[in-house]
C-alpha cells in the first residue's frame, strides 16, 4: 500500500552536498559542550547592558557600601579601610550575580524555545548543562578580572600570587552557583519564578556567608547558620588570599580575615577550595540527572 | 546508507499510544510512510497530532506500542533516530539574539557536521529558502516568515532522512504560507527525503502525497487526498431559480432528493453530479438560472469521517467531549 505511493527516486538530486552525522562518544560530547559554551561567551559579548552592568555594579558596591559604613565602623577595623575590608565580599558578589544570571539563561532558553534544539540534537544531556555551566563560570570569570583590576583603587596590591588565587577561588565559586542555578533551572518553566527562587535562596546564602563582617566571635546562631553555607567557604578562602598580601598590622589580619573554624580548627584555604569544588561537581551530577529526565 | 535502509518505511508504527495521567492522547495507532513521500496527519488542535511528532522525535516516551523511524527504534536507538530526523517545531526555536549564519553554525557544530562540509551545505540550504544574503543578520530583526523558513533550513543542515515539520504554516499569511510550501515541494524534488508534516490547512494536505486524518488520538481514515475525496462520493450541486420553495419540492418529488438552503442557493448532494445536471434541466419543471457542480473537498471528507468540520472541532475541551460524545453513535 504505502510503495504504490513511493515516490521512486530519480538518483539525481543534483550534487546535493549530503551529510553524514557521526555516531555518538565522548567526541561528539566534547564538542556540544563547547558549541553550547561558545554560545554563552557570544551572547554575553553582544549583550552591552550586561557588560556595563558588570562594570559599574562592583564599583557600585565597593564605593557606596564601603564608604558608607565606613562612616560608623572605623574604630573596630585596626585602621583598614573598610572598602578594602567588603573588597572580597562584593567580589563574591559580583561573581554570584553574574552567575545567576547566566544560570537563567536556561530558563529563558526555554521560554523561547531555544532549549528545544539543544535537547533534541543527539548529543547527551550531560554535555549541554556542562556547556552551561562553564559559558557561566567563564562569564563569571571576567567579571572577577574585572574586580580584580580594580582592587588598587581600594588598597588592595596587585600581586601576582593573590591574582592567580582570586582567580582560581572566584572561577570555582562562579562554577558552583551557575551549577546550582542551572539544577534550579531544570524544572522552571518561568522566568519570574525562577528569579523569585533564587533571590530567595542566594541573597540570604550571601548575607550570612560573612561577605559582609568578620566570621569570628559571632552569637551562636548566626556561627551555625555561618558554617553551614557553602558560599563562606569561598568569600573566606579570598578574603585570606587577600589579607595575606596587604600592608597591616597582625592585629587588625585577625580581627578582620580570623578565618573559619570547625570546633576550633581553622580550615586551610585549599580545604575550603577542595569543598566548594566537591559542592560545584555535586550540584553539577543532580543538574545532569535532573535535565536527563525532562521530556 | 545501505540498500536495505533505503527500502524499509521511512516512519512505521504499531500500537504507538501516549497517556498523559488519566488523558489519553494517542490511542494505539499504526501506519506507515515510505520513503520519499509527503505524508500529512490532519486533525483538529487536540488530535494529537503534536503528541505524536513529539514521540517518533524521541521527545515523548510512548506509553505503549512501537515505532521505527529512519530504520531505528525511537525508544532503544534514540541518538540514531535524532542523527537521521530534522525538526521543525510548531513554536520557534531560534536564538533570536544570534546572526542567522550562527544558528545554523551552532546546529551544524552540535549535530558534528563537518566543518567544510557544514559551510557548503549551509549555503545550500539558506539559498534554497533565499536568506543567503541575509545570513549575517540577528535573527531579531527577522519576519515570521522569515523565521520559519530559517528554521526549516536548519532541520535540513544535516541531511536528514526525514523531515518533521509541525503546523510548518501555522500564523503565517497566506502568501507566506504558499512560499513555504513552494520550498517543501522544491525540497522533495531536491533531496532525498521524507517529509512528515502535521497541519489544520485543509487547502494545504491537498499537496500531501498521503494524508491520515486524525481525531481523539486516533486514526480515523489514511489514503491520498484523491482516493478520500472519491471516498465521499458525492458532488455538491447548487442551483439558483425563480422559486426555490418549489424546486425543493419538485426535487423531493420528481428525484426523491433532500434539498437544503445553502449560502442562498438550493443546495443538493449527488454521486455524479455532471451527469445529472442534464436531467435536472429535463425533469425539474421549475426555471433554473444558474448552476454549479463541486467536486468533494477535503472538508467534506473530514466531515464525513469524523462527523464535525475541522473548525467546529477545534472548540474547548467541553466542545471536543461533546463532540466525542456525539461521534460515539456515528457510522462509518
Amino acid at each position: 500500500m504505502a510503495s504504490e505511493h513511493a515516490i521512486t527516486s530519480t538518483g539525481a538530486p543534483h550534487k546535493v552536498a549530503r551529510v553524514r552525522v557521526p555516531g555518538a562518544g565522548v567526541r561528539s560530547d566534547l564538542r556540544a559542550i563547547r558549541v553550547v559554551w561558545h554560545r554563552e561567551i557570544i551572547r554575553f559579548s553582544r549583550d552591552r547592558a550586561r557588560m556595563i552592568t558588570a562594570l559599574v555594579q562592583p564599583i557600585l558596591f565597593l564605593f557606596v557600601l564601603g564608604t558608607g559604613l565606613s562612616r560608623l565602623a572605623s574604630s573596630g577595623t585596626h585602621g583598614v579601610n573598610l572598602r578594602t575590608f567588603v573588597y572580597p565580599g562584593v567580589l563574591a558578589l559580583a561573581v554570584l550575580f553574574t552567575a545567576m544570571f547566566s544560570a537563567a539563561s536556561i530558563v529563558w532558553d526555554r521560554e523561547f524555545g531555544f532549549l528545544r534544539e539543544m535537547l533534541v540534537a543527539p548529543v547527551s544531556r550531560g554535555a549541554i548543562v556542562i556547556g552551561k555551566c562553564l559559558g557561566g563560570a567563564t562569564v563569571a570569570g571576567f567579571q572577577g578580572v574585572i574586580m580584580i583590576a580594580i582592587a588598587g583603587l581600594v588598597s588592595v596590591p596587585y600581586s601576582p600570587v593573590m591574582i592567580l588565587e582570586v582567580l582560581i577561588l572566584q572561577l570555582l565559586l562562579a562554577f558552583a552557583l551557575t551549577a546550582f542555578g542551572v539544577m534550579m533551572a531544570a524544572s522552571m518553566s518561568q522566568m519570574q519564578s525562577f528569579m523569585a527562587l533564587m533571590q530567595m535562596v542566594i541573597m540570604p546564602l550571601f548575607f550570612i556567608s560573612g561577605a559582609l563582617f568578620p566570621v569570628a566571635g559571632l552569637p551562636t546562631w548566626l556561627a551555625v547558620l555561618n558554617r553551614v553555607d557553602p558560599i563562606t567557604y569561598a568569600v573566606d578562602p579570598i578574603r585570606r588570599a587577600v589579607f595575606a598580601h596587604l600592608d597591616i598590622s597582625q592585629v587588625a589580619r585577625e580581627t578582620l580575615a580570623p578565618g573559619v573554624t570547625w570546633w576550633g580548627w581553622h580550615l586551610p584555604g585549599i580545604f575550603e577550595a577542595a569543598l566548594v569544588a566537591m559542592m560545584g561537581f555535586g550540584l553539577l551530577s543532580i543538574a545532569i540527572v535532573r535535565f536527563s529526565r525532562t521530556e | 546508507m545501505s540498500q536495505t535502509a533505503e527500502r524499509e518505511p521511512a516512519v512505521w508504527t504499531r500500537g504507538l499510544a501516549k497517556n498523559y495521567d488519566e488523558v489519553e492522547a494517542v490511542r494505539g495507532i499504526d501506519f506507515e510512510v515510505a520513503p520519499g513521500e509527503i505524508f500529512g496527519f490532519l486533525g483538529p488542535n487536540g488530535a494529537g497530532k503534536t503528541t505524536t511528532i513529539a514521540m517518533l522525535c524521541t521527545l515523548a516516551r510512548p506509553t505503549g506500542g512501537e515505532a521505527r523511524v529512519a530504520g531505528f527504534d525511537v525508544m532503544l536507538e534514540r541518538d540514531e533516530v535524532r542523527r537521521n530526523i530534522g525538526l521543525v517545531f510548531q513554536d520557534p526555536t531560534l536564538d533570536g539574539y544570534l546572526t542567522a549564519e550562527e544558528n545554523l553554525r551552532f546546529h551544524a557544530d552540535l549535530y558534528g557536521v563537518p566543518r567544510g562540509l557544514a559551510r557548503e551545505r549551509m549555503q545550500i540550504v539558506l539559498e534554497m529558502v533565499g536568506l543567503w544574503e541575509r545570513r549575517d543578520s540577528i535573527v531579531n530583526t527577522y519576519s515570521g516568515g522569515m523565521r520559519r523558513r530559517l528554521e526549516i533550513a536548519r532541520g535540513l543542515l544535516h541531511s536528514p532522512r526525514v523531515l518533521f515539520l509541525d503546523e510548518p504554516t501555522i500564523g503565517l499569511d497566506p502568501q507566506t504560507r504558499s512560499s513555504i510550501w513552494a520550498y517543501i515541494r522544491e525540497l522533495k524534488a531536491r533531496e532525498e527525503i521524507t517529509i512528515f508534516l502535521t497541519t489544520h490547512y485543509m487547502d494545504e494536505a491537498e499537496y500531501c502525497d498521503r494524508i491520515a486524518i486524525m481525531d481523539q488520538g486516533q486514526i480515523v481514515v489514511l489514503d491520498t487526498p484523491e482516493s478520500l475525496k472519491a471516498s465521499v462520493g458525492r458532488d455538491r450541486v447548487q442551483i439558483k431559480t425563480d422559486d426555490d420553495d418549489a424546486a425543493i419540492a419538485a426535487l423531493r418529488e420528481r428525484f426523491d432528493i433532500e434539498a437544503v438552503m445553502a449560502e442562498g442557493q438550493v443546495t443538493l448532494s449527488v454521486p455524479e453530479g455532471e451527469q445529472f445536471v442534464p436531467r435536472l434541466f429535463a425533469e425539474l419543471g421549475v426555471p433554473i438560472l444558474g448552476v454549479s457542480v463541486s467536486r468533494p473537498s477535503l472538508d467534506d471528507v473530514f466531515m464525513s469521517y469524523t462527523g464535525t468540520t475541522i473548525r467546529d472541532a477545534e472548540g474547548s475541551v467541553v466542545d471536543q467531549q461533546r463532540a466525542m460524545h456525539a461521534m460515539m453513535g456515528r457510522r462509518h
